[in-house]
């Protein structure tokens, strides 16, 4: 028996968990949640394991009706959800009634939203992942976002009725940065002087051309060195690359495997949760930290989300 | 694929300067004169480089840079060789044979390999230590005998759109560049981009030709392109800029069968040209 009907997708909701790693080699990148903090501490207000698969909403979300009574937890951007009309909190488990219907509208911040659901949702893992991989119709429902009138299957409830939120403090510390901290890039001193600094001093606006494969930003063109030519390499989760035009691109979950740009900068682990809710127009700066510092923000935002401290009972 | 196609709103659609950066800006080669790019920090590891009695190089000879705060890319030399591919090749086995457990993932291209791992449980500096062990033994790496594969090809037409006017551009006739281009044997350098693109080193010079100025918003599932010195088969409907020059029917990406993919890294790859007629019942046989 399905238990969720999608009345309305949204604008562009996919299934995703925390993605598929490994299969570089034969040019498939991980995917996953855009926002995997959000992922992680919706399943755990429900009672899943972290990377259990859920629906991730963007800029608009959809409305989806109950079979059965469940829990349910919605997280990362606000898009101002109700239950059967009455506004719904984020960030807390919620129980929900057999013939109720969630609905969602346009994000009021961020882009992107996160329903998890206890049981997760239930579809074939694709080499290990329930992740959507939208460019090659592989993973999630199907391999393509959310349509009207899909049926989605939930895995086996457990027990647990337990009621959890997120702690304010937690929620706070975990807010997204428009100020994207980075280290260098592997092509870092193919810049001039002038460009890195330029690179630091500017603010970008996020262009309507990005989605989960990257970024697209516009500003200041970045001058590269034309001498220079590239030979196509691996890329890194949160490379910025700057092509010709000197826009740069920053490589997001569904990235290519490998690029022939050279990137100026890496946008740090601990801040690639950020780039799930940048939506267009918003404007980022960068700023640069070495690699120990980024290292050790990323020890800090586990130990955090490790903390027995992020969720009340 | 519509979605791909601009029928939803932008953020949905693929990025297609990003989707297409790749295929047309994958550069081949070092132009001559061009300067050979540097190494961050230029750390090229020198420990790396054994003491060996004849003084020669050995295939350990690599250089490392940190790419971002969770990956390492380990590169052996800065131009496309077979020594540097099968370099490449050899670490991919054997860290795929004998897997470090804080590794994540491994990009291979044509003369590196970017390791992405778990930055809780390794610094790079930790890793590049791991990594030697591994380098010393590139030797002993279990490299499979290369698979033979002929790819049947609908040169021209309506599937090679770009043929004519990449054959006029070599002041040659579409014949003479369909005989070219299948009378190379060609090396699968690399899977990458997407799932299933494979990077072909061993294009006749006489065929190398410049991407196109202004991309494809969709290139047709199974089409045979060309962008500078290298060649390679569309596994899916994806934005590209390389010229097309024919259409394979043989479907390269089979997310449905065990072995996905049809070619391997380290394959050989000939290219057979066929007729419409054999393109229409190569799926029907």
């Amino acid at each position: 028996m399905s238990a969720i009907l999608v009345h309305a997708p949204g604008l562009f909701t996919t299934v995703q968990d925390l993605g598929r790693e490994g299969f570089g080699p034969i040019g498939v990148s991980a995917s996953g949640a855009a926002d995997p903090i959000s992922l992680r501490i919706g399943n755990r207000l429900v009672g899943n394991v972290e990377g259990a698969a859920a629906l991730e909403m963007t800029l608009v979300g959809g409305s989806l009706t109950f079979a059965r009574h469940g829990i349910i937890a919605l997280t990362g951007a606000d898009f101002g959800a109700s239950l059967g009309g009455v506004a719904l909190p984020m960030w807390t488990s919620i129980e929900v009634q057999a013939g109720q219907t969630l609905a969602l509208g346009p994000s009021r911040s961020g882009a992107r939203a996160y329903f998890c659901i206890q049981g997760g949702i239930a579809v074939k893992p694709f080499l290990g992942s329930a992740s959507t991989h939208v460019l090659s119709g592989l993973g999630g429902f199907e391999g393509r976002p959310l349509r009207k009138g899909d049926l989605l299957e939930v895995g086996p409830a457990n027990s647990s009725s337990q009621k959890r939120s997120l702690s304010p403090q937690a929620l706070e510390r975990l807010q997204p940065r428009k100020v994207l901290r980075v280290t260098a890039g592997p092509q870092s001193d193919w810049f001039a002087p002038s460009a890195w600094k330029q690179f630091f001093e500017s603010s970008f606006r996020v262009t309507e051309q990005s989605n989960r494969m990257g970024i697209r930003l516009e500003g200041r063109g970045i001058p590269i060195n034309p001498s220079q030519e590239m030979i196509t390499e691996g890329v890194s989760l949160g490379a910025i690359q700057v092509p010709p035009s000197g826009q740069p691109i920053i490589l997001f979950v569904e990235q290519q495997t490998t690029g022939g740009y050279p990137k100026i900068a890496n946008v740090i682990s601990a801040d690639v949760h950020s780039l799930g809710q940048l939506r267009p127009r918003d404007e980022i700066r960068f700023e640069r930290v070495e690699m120990s510092e980024a290292r050790s923000l990323l020890i800090q935002q586990e130990a955090l989300l490790a903390s027995k401290e992020l969720i009340l009972e | 694929m519509g979605a791909w196609e601009g029928s939803q709103a932008a953020i949905l659609a693929p990025l297609a300067g990003v989707a297409v950066s790749t295929p047309h800006r994958s550069g081949p080669i070092l132009r001559p004169g061009a300067q050979r790019p540097k190494c961050i920090k230029a750390q090229m590891h020198k420990g790396l480089m054994r003491k060996e009695k004849t003084g020669k190089r050995k295939a350990s000879d690599a250089g490392f840079r940190a790419a971002s705060d969770q990956s390492l890319l380990v590169s052996f030399g800065q131009q496309i060789t077979l020594q540097g591919h099968q370099r490449v090749l050899k670490l991919l086995r054997l860290l795929q044979a004998e897997p470090v457990a804080a590794i994540r993932n491994l990009h291979p291209a044509y003369c590196s390999l970017l390791i992405k791992f778990d930055p809780l449980k390794l610094d790079h500096d930790q890793l590049q230590t791991a990594l030697l062990r591994y380098l010393d033994r590139l030797e002993e790496a279990p490299i499979p005998e290369p698979q033979q594969i002929e790819i049947p090809v609908c040169y021209g037409g309506e599937f090679g759109p770009d043929l004519n006017d990449l054959a006029a551009m070599h002041g040659i006739s579409p014949a003479q560049a369909i005989e070219l281009h299948s009378s190379s044997t060609y090396i699968v350098y690399f899977l990458g981009f997407v799932p299933g693109f494979a990077y072909l080193g061993g294009l006749p010079p006489a065929l190398a030709s410049p991407r196109l100025e202004t991309p494809r918003a969709s290139v047709p599932l199974g089409s045979v392109g060309i962008g500078g010195n290298q060649t390679g088969v569309y596994p899916m409907a994806t934005p590209g800029g390389w010229r097309l020059v024919g259409r394979t029917p043989m479907t390269m990406f089979r997310p449905d069968r065990p072995k996905m993919n049809i070619l391997q890294i380290g394959d050989h790859v000939r290219f057979r040209p066929i007729s419409k007629e054999q393109f229409a019942d190569f799926n029907l046989r």
